[in-house]
């Protein structure tokens, strides 16, 4: 079975973030990551997929050129084949524009699993699989705590605010996966070797029909204005553990009176 | 502005989130609608009128039944062109997410998320949105019309008015892809478990921890210090901690004196259920975990060696 996966390239987690004070985007300069999100969508696919037997993992990535090292990553860890959708046309694309790039992608691929991570941990948003999903007309299930697939369905649960749903949907479906649903393995020297060998098709917004000023952003619905800092919360200390950190803790709560 | 809001339910009363965002939405605007969506829901319309609303419009329907996304889209879809809504608003939840993704995608609008206020600047509707982790706040807006917006779990409280809404039914009409997602089992709130949210001290653990048996660590902290033990999503859903010890937005909301987290990365989704704690301790191994930014104390290590320690300190000290 053919189980697609999206993935996002984010700043690396230990690089400073900022919003460009210019053009009020993220600054995409900064050395970029897999989003880590995604590594559990990866890993529940690459799941899924062997336990149909010949099954195909295809990741696909919209991001600057630079992103495709996230996208080798993907290649690395076990993914069969990678789509790197990059076009200059895209930069600045909102949600609005993201998904309907991202779905003419998936369109062509003709998978009949789609998975997302749980969040881009630049935006936060947990929302491109449901916008995705309207275009693409198929059933959404986010927030997989666990997936089972069984008689061309995937069964799910869910939490919500009030404890656990089970969802189920007939394939082709479009799932986002918590967290906590694997643990995502890492890429053994073999598969970073072999990433380099492994097909990787970049591909335009012409390649893919959409019209560039549908996506970027001129196709966006959504703008920033400003910059600010956020409410200022009281004096906050750091420490680093030298091997007396549990006293320095106890001294704190002693001073505030809370022990 | 015609701004329509997107009030939830649960177990048949309207969720407050809802009509927090409600009562704000009446604030700011003139012409403020509230949208009900589900079965047998029809009742809770003059409910939903005390926060504000003028009308309230009921897609009552059995295909509404199951809070799944999708049936919600193609109602809202509908509403919004019949009646010309210029303004969607909803109050975030994991169903709501999916509905505003949907809808934003049905009609090529605008949607801004993780809202922490709106206000209306020159005619304009502008949100506030904090970004990075919450390291800055941006103003962001709309470039056309309909207007979307996902509002921050807890930001808004609800104020009755003390007014009267018309409550009118309205058309459903379902589409077929959207009806092949089917609830089987429905989420029930689980009463076993300690309740956290009286507590006045949490010691709370997450993935940091790194496998099940390590929350004997936390719980040996909690019992030292008198305290709760509440856990992350993350760990609630892999098996290791009960669900009715989950902090943040889908779980419960708490502000104890003393919170102290460890191997807890500090997510937004964790934050909003913990963030009005009184004094926020952090013990974490990587110096750019998020939830350095709000601790009052944050502290750089492993838990494994510094939880235990610390555990040994406390009793000592409660000893005499
Ligand atoms: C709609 C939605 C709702 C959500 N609701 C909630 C919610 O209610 N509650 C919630 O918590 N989350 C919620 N989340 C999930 C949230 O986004 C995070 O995924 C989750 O909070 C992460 O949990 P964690 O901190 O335990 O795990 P991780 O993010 O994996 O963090 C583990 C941390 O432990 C640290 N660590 C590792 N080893 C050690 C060690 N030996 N010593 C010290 N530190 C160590 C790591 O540096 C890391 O920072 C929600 C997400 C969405 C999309
Ligand atoms: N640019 C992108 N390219 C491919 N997949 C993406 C992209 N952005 C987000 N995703 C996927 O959508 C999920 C949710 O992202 P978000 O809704 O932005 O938080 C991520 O975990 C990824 O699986």
């Amino acid at each position: 079975m053919k189980v697609l996966v999206c993935v996002k390239d984010v700043p690396d987690a230990s690089a400073p973030k900022r919003i460009d004070p210019q053009t009020f985007r993220l600054d995409r300069s900064v050395p970029g990551a897999l989003n880590d999100f995604d590594t559990h969508a990866l890993e529940e696919a690459l799941r899924v997929g062997a336990q149909e037997g010949d099954g195909e993992v295809v990741a696909v990535l919209m991001g600057p050129p630079k992103a495709a090292d996230s996208l080798r990553k993907a290649l690395a860890v076990g993914a069969d084949r990678a789509v790197h959708v990059a076009d200059d046309a895209l930069a600045g694309s909102d949600l609005v524009a993201t998904s309907r790039a991202l779905a003419k992608a998936i369109e062509r691929e003709k998978p009949e699993l789609i998975l997302f991570g749980q969040q881009a941990a630049d935006s936060d948003g947990a929302v491109l699989s449901a916008a995705v999903a309207d275009r693409l007309r198929l059933p959404v299930i986010s927030q997989a705590a666990s997936l089972e697939l069984a008689d061309g369905k995937a069964k799910v649960k869910r939490q919500t605010e009030y404890g656990y749903d089970v969802i189920e949907a007939p394939l082709p479906c479009v799932v986002a996966v918590s967290d906590a649903i694997n643990e995502p393995r890492y890429p053994s020297l073999k598969g970073i070797m072999g990433a380099k060998k492994k097909p990787q098709d970049s591909v335009t917004t012409a390649d893919l029909g959409v019209d560039p000023e549908e996506v970027g952003e001129t196709g966006s619905r959504t703008e920033v204005y400003a910059v600010g800092e956020p409410p200022p919360r009281g004096e906050s200390r750091r420490i680093e553990d030298n091997g007396n950190a549990a006293e320095a803790i106890l001294e704190y709560l002693s001073e505030k009176k809370l022990i | 502005m015609a701004t329509l809001v997107y009030v939830e339910d649960h177990e048949g009363e309207p969720v407050k989130g809802s009509l927090g965002v409600l009562s704000k939405a009446a604030k700011l605007g003139d012409d403020v609608v509230a949208v009900l969506c589900g079965s047998g829901v029809e009742g809770l319309g003059e409910q939903v009128g005390k926060y504000g609303a003028a009308r309230v419009l009921v897609a009552d329907d059995p295909a509404l039944e199951a809070p799944l996304p999708q049936p919600r889209v193609d109602v809202l879809a509908k509403l919004v062109e019949s009646e010309g809504f210029d303004t969607v608003l909803f109050g975030a939840s994991v169903l709501t997410a999916d509905v505003a993704a949907g809808l934003a995608a049905r009609l090529d609008a605008g949607l801004n998320w993780d809202l922490i206020d709106l206000e209306e600047r020159d005619g304009k509707l502008v949100g506030k949105r904090p970004a990075l982790q919450d390291s800055v706040l941006l103003d962001v807006g709309w470039k056309s019309e309909p207007r979307l917006a996902l509002i921050r779990s807890g930001t808004f409280e609800p104020v009755e008015s003390g007014g009267t809404a018309e409550v009118a039914k309205v058309p459903v009409e379902v589409e077929d892809w959207s009806k092949q997602a089917v609830m089987l089992e429905r989420a029930h709130e689980e009463s076993e478990g300690p309740s956290i949210e009286d507590a006045e001290v949490i010691v709370a653990g997450g993935r940091g921890l790194g496998k099940p048996e390590n929350f004997s660590l936390v719980e040996g902290l909690a019992k030292a210090l008198g305290g709760a033990v509440a856990a992350t999503r993350a760990v609630v859903d892999a098996g290791w901690y009960p669900y009715a010890s989950q902090v943040g937005q889908t779980g419960k909301t708490v502000a104890p004196k003393l919170y102290i987290a460890c191997g807890i990365s500090g997510a937004i989704q964790h934050k909003v259920g913990m963030q009005n704690s009184g004094t926020i301790v952090a013990i974490n191994k990587d110096p750019n975990a998020p939830i350095f930014e709000y601790s009052d104390l944050g502290v750089v290590g492993d838990v494994h060696e510094i939880v235990p320690k610390l555990t040994e300190l406390v009793r000592a000290k409660r000893a005499t």
